[in-house]
This record gives C-alpha cells, structure tokens and sequence, in this order.
C-alpha cells in the first residue's frame, strides 16, 4: 500500500539522518552563519570562545588570586580597593569583570553572590557559571531566605554570623574572598589555590579545609 | 603532540551541549563587538527567564539554553540588518541540508538553499 510504504520510507528516512541537529542547535547555528557572514563577527573568534571556557578559564583562576590574598596583605588590600584593577596583575581581566568587586568574609560576616534578573556572573575569572546559579530557584531564594538556601549547601550559620547577599548585574559583579583555613601556615600559593573552590568563591560554602584536594 | 595540562583548566565539563555555548560565545562576542550592550544582554534575559518562568518551564539548563537562544535572536533582530524571518529561513535552510547530505559527510549549507 502506497500509504505504509511512504511512511516507512519515511521513518528509514528519519533514521538515516538522524544526525539531523536539535531544535535549538539549528536556531544557533543559523544565527552564528548569519552573524559570520554579515562580518558581525570573525568566525574562528566563536570556536576561539569556545575552547578558552571550555578548556583554559574557569574557577582556578579565582583561587589563585584568592590565595594571594591570603599570601600577601598588601595584594589583599588592593584587592579590596579594586578587584577589577587587581586581577590584571594576573591577566584575568575580561569583559565581565570591568567592575569587579571583592567583598571578604570574616569572623561575623557571610557574603553570597546571586544574580536575581539573569546569571551575570565574573565568567573571565570563573569561568562559566554553575547551572544551580542560574536557575529561577536559586535567582528568587537566595535574596528571600539566604539562610535557608546556605544550609541546604550545607553552610549552617550561628545568629552571630550576619549574611550579606550581593545581586549581581551586568556592571557590576562580585567575587567572594573566604577565610583562610587553620592548618595551612606555610603554605605557598599554588598549594592555597588548590582547597579554593568555585561554591566558596560564590558565598555557597563557608568552611574551606586544609587537605581538601 | 604531547602536552602538560593546563593548570587551570575548569575541573568539570562545562557544556552539555556544543549550541549551549556557541549561544554564549556569539552573545559575548557581539556585546564586546558593542553590538549590543551587556545590559541589553542581561535585560533580554532576564525577561525570557521570567517568561518560561510565567511559563512554568522547567527549571533546568536546558530551559537557560533556551531563553538564552531566544534573547540573542531577539538582540540580533533588534540590532543588525539580520531579521527574525532571515533566522528561520537560515534554520530551515540548515535542516535541509543536514536531511541532503548523506550521514557522514560535510554538511554544506548550499545544499539546503532553496
């Protein structure tokens, strides 16, 4: 029946090229043809994109200037005046973190980052940011009970401890100096980078420990 | 070629999807080309994060992926010569390329032009 056989021929049809991109990557891709073809932007600078917050820039680079920090009290110091100035030293700088804010936890002080409107985020120091950052979830709680959501990671704060929650936008972003651990005198740089992690750096975990690694 | 590993490599994969961050890399691109600004980024986001949010999308990367795709091919109708309908006559033109070309070989956008 002619009926059956087109719709067979169909279905080996689909299945022969069911390399056939998603929905949403065809979106993509044409708007990156389009994009290259009118000369909005050089092609190779995509795939260039790509493979640097893939492969090269991510969360290590925030530990290692956090790490200064903890290092050098003078680096510390104008870290606090000017995160955006201070990370050129180490040539992190990018377009999302033109301004930069550092802002340091202490004794009586929890800082958390959140962006409530989208997921800006300090990406060029960072790298890309987790999923959990950017969903609406986590976008309207942290703002509404931030204690709760830092319990939930695991982060349990006395009353004596007071949260500061800092809403990123695309101006202006934040990154979160935590408290060195006990246990790490003598440390050098490389080895203070490694316990530095990304969720310490966003304000979702407090309590770094020595021999994390 | 061998080489050491980079230090500071990001320790998890990233991406999901390879789309997941050409929408990201052609977004950041374009907003330090000045095509459109990082506020307008950040705005048309927001407003299509809200909007699956109204939605009751769910709230997963995948919806993110989505709203993203959606505000860059709102921002690039808004700020180039490149309209929404050039986008879906492009995406149409891709998918029938990939359906002309045999699995495994180059896809060549020709092909799916009408």
């Amino acid at each position: 029946m002619a009926t059956f056989d087109s719709e067979k021929a169909a279905a080996i049809h689909r299945h022969l090229h069911s390399h056939l991109p998603s929905d949403p990557a065809l979106r993509v891709k044409a708007l990156e043809s389009l994009v290259v073809e009118r000369g909005l932007i050089a092609p190779e600078t995509i795939d260039a994109w790509v493979e640097a917050y893939s492969e090269h820039i991510g969360p290590k680079r925030g530990a290692r200037v956090v790490a200064r920090a903890w290092l050098d009290d003078a680096f510390r110091a104008r870290l606090l005046d000017n995160a955006a100035s201070a990370i050129e030293e180490f040539g992190f700088q990018g377009n999302a973190t033109g301004h930069l804010i550092a802002v340091e936890n202490t004794d009586t002080t929890h800082n958390m980052v959140v962006c409530t409107l989208c997921s800006c985020y300090p990406f060029s120091l960072l790298g890309i940011s987790p999923s959990w950052y950017r969903s609406a979830e986590y976008r309207a709680r942290a703002v509404r009970e931030p204690r709760k959501v830092l319990a939930e990671f695991g982060v349990e704060l006395g009353d004596d401890i007071a949260v500061r929650v800092w809403d990123s936008t695309a101006e202006l972003r934040y990154l979160v100096v935590p408290q060195r651990p006990a246990g790490t005198d003598g440390w050098d740089e490389d080895a203070l980078a490694a316990i530095v992690t990304r969720n310490a750096m966003i304000g979702t975990e407090r309590v770094l420990l020595a021999g994390a690694t | 070629m061998f080489e050491p590993e980079d230090p500071l490599k990001p320790r998890d994969a990233v991406f999901d999807e390879p789309w997941h961050a050409q929408v990201l890399a052609i977004a950041d691109t374009m907003v330090q080309a000045g095509t459109f600004s990082a506020s307008d980024w950040a705005g048309a986001l927001g407003a299509a994060l809200k909007a699956a949010e109204a939605r009751g999308d769910d709230d997963t990367a995948e919806t993110y992926y989505l709203c993203a795709t959606e505000a860059l091919e709102g921002l690039v109708a808004r700020n180039t010569q490149i309209s929404g309908e050039a986008l879906a006559e492009r995406k149409a033109a891709w998918a029938r390329a990939y359906l002309a070309t045999p699995h495994g070989k180059p896809v060549d956008l020709e092909a799916g032009k009408q």
